[in-house]
């Protein structure tokens, strides 16, 4: 039994507001291939009287926090909110998928949810000469734990090091001194744990002097611009600076790439943050490239599933995965190209990619490597 | 402006509510003459009786009575209250009228409304009051609400000890406190008869009788009321002052029922009657103001929140914690001391029992019982509902059948008190017309001549 | 004039609104001992009959010169109350308000703050009321025609009215002709009958009025004047011409919403997914057709851009449900071979004869599902609604040739450029708001302007129509009485102070102040100026009071505000209220 105070429950996340309209169930990628149901679950909350047991619902982890509920939704209810909050409650009572247990303690002492050492994470760095952050510098550049750690995720850091170096952009890294920003944390509903990261890392960058930053990963963005007390830290995803950098000429593309490239959305860049149009306008400036969308684009992109803890969480219908899917309506475009400009998404399509022995048809690169390849 | 330019033609509005109110004051700042007769004691109708409106929450009695007082101080509105219009002749710019003035037997001008002979009155505390719906008592001599208008007693003759059964104790107590010799019980009904161009029939609505659902309870439980029940409760000049309590305790969990005789085939009620929805989630405001930490539901099949301000103030109200559950309640059940509402909760998919201290049913409003003798009187068609029948659905909703006389408010259709407004302002356009080109032709006549 | 105030105070409970915040009782007793009061009562209802009774009682036997009526906002009852007091002989601007309800009881908790709050407003309306003058009351004529803006249905029915009562209506649409959103359509719910049945008789009826002058391709450009005596200027083509009038109708209309702003459902990137405008058109061509073919499912999709706090929108549109049921009628009829399905919310069928209209179309065959769908998805030729059968409780996938989104009404894109014009308040939703949203519908806060049809807010043709009526019920009581009373509370100069300098001219927003051709001060128009008084703070000499709220009266509210001290009487003991930082 993992009984909540489902009335008081209802009341802090403004539950009575739901007309049951059932629009975010309908736009939910989860529904594609779980029972879990947003609307349902709200009605069955808020007519519980008090005293909900949350143990026959483990679809509740099935959710990637891709926002669609919480950006369509009529009357302004975030059923996803709702879901982390369950997930907090989850969480308090200690009964925790073992996956997660792991992944958030490797973050609570290492720093990063893979379990490996804090002294490794600037090693992809090391022979790039890429500057220590100090003081003065204009940009911190956050890497992120995957784009560190990750082979994969790896080439992505090193492809934005050299388009930002090109353009003589002023940046510095925090190497093994940087920590995890907490983003999957708080959407796997430990909020203790993800106060105190924010607590933790509000302070090293306040000491360090940080006016401005860019990250890797939208979660990373996504987290320090919307959930961080609000600062006056300037933060931006990499693609509005690179961006702006082409449309200032400050990066040309001496070759070209002639391929037929299609863009996924990735969630935290595109629903949660309204981000479509930069990452596009830097593939379209690259020489040779032909950009086509897929039907499923911008506001309507399809969840990779990368997302709201799901890295570790296989979920309860692992056999079929919305990545394969996503691949299919990417090679249907006749792209041979899958961009995307998120180290998740790179991840779980570039996986997806294998599983369907895809990869003579189609590639997936981050919108940073493809830069990078044509400068 | 004279009120006494015998020339000028004058029009007749039967129903002293807000629709023939607003009218009247139309009318008569255009500088016409107006006859408003009501049957009751006194003017003001259903609106008198709401405490707060939708969705402003504006006290009721606030925004009417000026509107009431203006209208019995109107210098060109002669107000005939507790009367009838029994008989029109006539045609549009000449019509004849006879109306029987009931007597009060009370002298008016003496009455000061004091109200001593009600206080004396052998049957004060035990008749009961129809404008509090039956939830509250008075006195056999009675003023129908404190703002009345024109703030005069009247007896009761269907109550009144005298008048029913020819003697009343070895003296009046009425005639006795009455310091002003106001009581009279010699009066008889006078008959007045006047000439007008143009009619406005403006005479309400009756609401469903909720007995005619026996499995919902009413009738049988004391916890089971209506919406206008529950509007007297609610109500500062109601019976429990505002209150809303049942035998003195106040209920913890209200439980609400929509379309309550509407949208109801098999009853003869198939119609929507436009208002209940909003009325509800009024009246839950209300009750969650009223009584903290109560549980209240509201059982519906749509929300009707079409109006100006009306799906915002239907945010408010869930967001302040009123529980609207899909589903129309098959029967309410005794459990105990309580009540128990049994409905299927269609977006659960399952039956449920919802526990309740007191339910309220949404009843509809229904054409007047005596709509059909209204109807013979004035040679008016009546639609299927009963309502009384507009010229088009569309673009003549105030034109009756009958040429020059014409409709305003519910007693057309179910209407809001917005849409009434507007509608009585429409019939007095209309109205306005037929008297200004009556007046143009007597002007014209009495200048040939 | 030196009087002795003699001073009436009345404060009023107005039911429980003000008596359970505030000790009504209290507060009459404290202003029975405020400097020139000689009588102070409470009632429950001030502005009921012998509420307004107790007032000219006390002003006949008690020699009142002064009342004070503690109460609601004068917006609700000031003209109720200076009325009442005119009625026995004294000047109405020898009455004064305290809002101890919208300002005091409505906004705090109960409790001895908020008492004596109501208290210090009590006194210090009773400052003022000592040092208050009669005022004259004068009247303007009228000029006895009325202009309308707005040639769609709403506008040519006010037009109607207002010329059969015989007056002159000057009638400015923007557009080639008459009719507006309702000429477009090709049926009309829930009779389903032709519109042009309808609307065509009063089109006609209108053009061949004789006191009625249509001026279509026209503008309005500009405002002057005040009720009884507008000045409005309307530009057709190259040219501009004044026309006078005594009040004015705005019937200005609404845009539909742009479906483009739901990029997930589609609109303009599948040319399988039109609007419900769309559709009309197409049902009026008889060709009900997607890329040539008839369609074999038609799905339509309710409130799209209505009660979507997501867009902005929280309002409903009244009439979409209507609108989407007789569409869905139309394809049943037109193509019997369709499937018909409609996703909603709620079905608000409230009209007269709509839920019977409602009954028919599910008989006919329409499928209503409920649910809001999340996304439309292109799937060959065909799309894809995605939704979730709330009912089901299971997210489907519906194909269909055609998806109509039944779009909801927005202000149109002339109510900006009107409301700037004619300085017209708006509603949250951005349409016009009325005086009051339920005792004066057609009225604005602007005197002799009044409101028709869906500027005001989305209405099916029955309720523009009825509401055009209203507001020719309305714009025509000014014409057929000849007069409009002035407004008494008015600037006025000290010639000795004012230097001419004309910095209070500039202020003016009403024209209302000129510099005199010879005596070298500034002179008040009594009759465009309302009493705004930014010219008396702008003065720099002091030489502009506003009448009725002059320095003097101002300066000796707020002496009494500043240094109040609570009574020490016998209130009843009670708790202390705490005060929140």
């Amino acid at each position: 039994m993992l009984q909540i105070e489902s009335r008081a429950f209802a009341r802090d996340h403004d539950l009575f507001a739901c007309v049951q309209c059932g629009k975010c169930t309908g736009g939910c990628p989860m529904t594609l291939k779980t029972k879990l149901n947003p609307r349902s679950l709200i009605l069955r909350l808020l007519t519980a009287g008090n005293g909900f047991d949350l143990e026959p619902f483990p679809e509740l982890w099935d959710c990637t926090t891709c926002s669609t509920c919480a950006k369509r939704c009529p009357k302004q209810v975030s059923p996803m909110e709702m879901i982390i909050g369950l997930r907090s409650a989850i969480v308090e009572k200690g009964a925790v998928h073992p996956n997660v247990k792991a992944a958030l303690e490797s973050t609570f002492r290492h720093g990063n949810p893979l379990s490996l050492p804090r002294e490794q994470r600037g090693a992809w760095a090391t022979d790039l000469g890429v500057k220590h952050y100090t003081a003065g510098m204009e940009y911190l550049y956050y890497v992120g734990c995957t784009p560190s750690y990750d082979p994969r995720g790896q080439k992505v850091a090193r492809a934005l090091v050299a388009l930002f170096s090109k353009a003589g952009v002023d940046f510095g890294i925090l190497g093994n001194d940087e920590n995890c920003c907490g983003s999957e944390v708080r959407r796997l509903g430990e909020a203790g744990l993800f106060e105190m990261m924010v607590e933790d890392n509000t302070g090293a960058y306040k000491e360090l002097g940080v006016t401005k930053m860019f990250t890797t990963s939208p979660h990373c963005y996504n987290v320090y611009r919307n959930d961080y007390p609000k600062d006056g830290m300037q933060v931006q995803h990499y693609t509005q600076i690179l961006a702006g950098l082409v449309a200032d000429k400050k990066i040309t593309f001496s070759g070209s790439l002639d391929k037929t490239v299609t863009y996924h959305d990735p969630c935290y860049l595109g629903k949660h943050n309204g981000i479509f149009d930069e990452p596009r306008a830097v593939l379209k400036a690259i020489p040779g490239l032909k950009l086509v969308e897929m039907d499923r684009s911008r506001e309507k992109s399809l969840c990779c599933e990368g997302g709201g803890g799901r890295m570790w969480l296989e979920g309860t219908n692992p056999a079929t995965r919305l990545a394969m899917m996503r691949v299919q309506e990417a090679v249907e475009t006749g792209a041979q190209v899958l961009a995307t400009a998120c180290p998740f998404c790179v991840l779980m399509l570039d996986e997806a990619v294998k599983t369907l022995n895809l990869e003579e048809k189609i590639q997936v690169l981050d919108v940073a490597e493809m830069a990078a390849q044509a400068l | 402006m004279t009120a006494t330019d015998v020339r000028k033609p004058a029009a007749l509005i039967i129903g002293g509510g807000i629709a023939g109110i607003q009218s009247a004051l139309d009318i008569a700042d255009a500088g016409f003459k107006v006859y408003l007769v009501e049957r009751s004691p006194s003017i003001g109708g259903r609106m008198s009786q709401l405490d707060k409106t939708f969705p402003t929450l504006d006290c009721s009695a606030c925004i009417l009575t000026p509107k009431m007082v203006d209208a019995g101080r109107h210098p060109n509105i002669e107000l005939l209250t507790y009367s009838e219009v029994t008989e029109v002749t006539g045609q549009p710019g000449a019509f004849h009228a006879q109306i029987k003035k009931k007597p009060r037997y009370v002298d008016v001008d003496k009455c000061s409304g004091c109200g001593l002979c009600a206080a004396a009155c052998r049957l004060t505390g035990k008749v009961s009051s129809d404008f509090n719906a039956g939830m509250g008592k008075r006195a056999a001599v009675y003023v129908p609400f404190p703002q009345a208008v024109p703030l005069k007693y009247t007896v009761d003759p269907n109550e009144c000890i005298f008048l029913t059964r020819g003697v009343c104790g070895k003296t009046f107590k009425c005639k006795d406190a009455c310091t002003a010799g106001a009581i009279n019980f010699d009066q008889k009904e006078e008959f007045v008869e006047v000439e007008v161009a143009t009619v406005i029939n403006a005479t309400g609505f009756d609401v469903f009788d909720a007995t005619r659902r026996p499995e919902l309870g009413y009738g049988g439980y004391p916890q089971v009321i209506t919406t206008l029940e529950f509007e007297r409760l609610a109500s500062a000049s109601g019976p429990t002052a505002g209150r809303i309590s049942l035998n003195g305790n106040l209920p913890r969990r209200v439980v609400f029922i929509q379309c309550v005789g509407s949208r109801d085939v098999g009853l003869g009620a198939p119609w929507c009657s436009r208002v209940c929805c909003m009325a509800v989630a009024k009246q839950a405001h209300l009750a969650h103001e009223r009584l903290p930490g109560a549980e209240i539901t509201v059982f519906y099949i749509d929300i009707r929140a079409f109006g100006k301000g009306f799906e915002e103030f239907y945010d408010r109200v869930r967001h302040e914690g009123v529980l609207y559950r899909k589903g129309m309640p098959s029967e309410v059940l005794r459990r105990g001391d309580h009540l128990v509402v049994r409905a299927e909760d269609m977006l659960l998919g399952e039956m449920v029992d919802v526990e309740a201290d007191l339910v309220v049913l949404a009843v509809g409003i229904a054409p007047r019982k005596d709509a059909t003798q209204v109807a013979e009187m004035l040679h008016l068609r009546q639609d299927e509902s009963g309502f009384f029948a507009e010229d088009h659905p569309k673009v003549r909703t105030v034109e009756s059948s009958q040429p020059g006389i014409f409709l305003a408010g519910c007693c057309q259709g179910p209407k809001d008190i917005p849409d009434t407004v507007a509608h009585a302002k429409a019939a007095a356009s209309a109205a306005m017309i037929l008297l200004a080109q009556t007046e143009k032709a007597m002007v014209t006549s009495y200048a040939a001549n | 004039m030196a009087l002795t105030p003699r001073i009436g105070v009345y404060t009023c409970h107005c039911g429980i609104n003000i008596a359970a915040t505030v000790d009504v009782k209290a507060v009459a007793a404290y202003a029975a001992t405020l400097p020139g009061v000689v009588v102070s009562r409470e009632y429950t209802y001030m502005c009921s009959d012998p509420g307004q009774g107790l007032i000219q009682k006390d002003i006949r036997e008690q020699n009142l010169n002064r009342v004070v009526v503690a109460s609601c906002s004068p917006r609700m009852h000031e003209p109720t109350f200076r009325a009442a007091v005119s009625e026995v002989g004294l000047n109405p601007y020898c009455f004064e308000m305290a809002n101890i309800r919208e300002q005091c009881s409505w906004v705090h908790p109960a409790g001895d703050l908020t008492t004596h709050k109501a208290m210090q407003l009590v006194a210090s309306a009773v400052a003022k009321a000592a040092l208050l003058q009669p005022l004259e009351q004068r009247s303007a004529s009228v000029t006895p025609g009325a202009l309308i803006i707005g040639g769609g249905i709403a506008g040519v029915q006010a037009a109607l009215d207002i010329a059969e009562a015989g007056f002159e209506v000057t009638l400015v649409e923007r557009s080639p002709a008459l009719g507006g959103h309702v000429a477009q359509l090709h049926r009309t719910f829930p009779t389903l009958e032709p519109t042009t049945d309808f609307l065509q008789p009063l089109i006609d009826r209108a053009t061949q009025h004789p006191r009625i002058r249509i001026l279509t391709g026209s503008e309005v450009v500009g405002l002057g004047g005040f009720v009884g005596n507008f000045k409005v200027s309307v530009r057709q083509g190259e040219d501009t011409s004044e026309i006078a009038v005594g009040t004015i109708i705005v019937a200005t209309g609404f845009d539909a919403f742009d479906a483009s702003r739901k990029p997930e459902l589609g609109y303009g990137q599948y040319p399988q997914v039109i609007t419900t405008a769309d559709f009309e058109r197409l049902a009026a061509r008889g060709e009900i057709q997607v890329n040539g073919k008839k369609p074999q499912r038609v799905v339509f999709i309710h409130c799209v851009g209505s009660r979507d706090q997501a867009i902005g929108n929280a309002y409903c549109s009244r009439v979409c449900c209507m609108v989407s049921a007789k569409q869905a009628r139309l394809v049943r009829d037109y193509l019997p071979e369709a499937e018909v399905n409609v996703f909603y919310m709620d079905v608000r069928a409230f009209g007269k004869g709509f839920e019977e209209s409602y009954d028919d179309v599910r008989k006919s065959g329409v499928i209503y599902r409920r649910g809001n769908p999340s996304e439309i998805l292109r799937r060959g030729e065909r799309v894809v609604v995605r939704a979730e059968d709330t009912l089901l409780g299971q997210p489907i996938e519906v194909e269909a040739d055609l998806v109509v989104l039944a779009v909801g009404m927005t202000p149109s894109r002339g109510t900006d450029v009107v409301a700037g014009l004619f300085k017209l308040a708006r509603s949250s939703d951005g349409f016009f708001m009325e005086a009051h949203p339920k005792l004066r519908p057609v009225e604005t806060s602007m005197a002799g302007i009044f409101l028709a049809g869906a500027c005001q807010g989305p209405k099916d043709i029955p309720e523009a129509v009825a509401q055009a009526r209203a507001a020719a019920a309305a714009a025509m009581i000014p014409l057929m009485r000849g007069t409009v009373p002035v407004e008494a509370a008015i600037s006025s100069v000290d010639e000795e102070l004012c230097a001419g300098c004309g910095q209070c001219a500039s202020l003016c927003t009403f024209g209302a102040l000129s510099l005199h051709p010879t005596r070298g001060v500034m002179t008040v128009n009594g009759v465009l100026c309302q009493g705004c008084g930014a010219c008396a703070t702008a003065c720099p000499s002091g030489a502009i009071n506003l009448k009725h709220f002059t320095f003097d009266e101002v300066m000796a509210q707020l002496e009494v505000v500043t240094g109040w001290a609570a009574p020490v009487t016998a209130l009843q003991p009670r708790e202390e209220q705490a005060v929140e930082a």
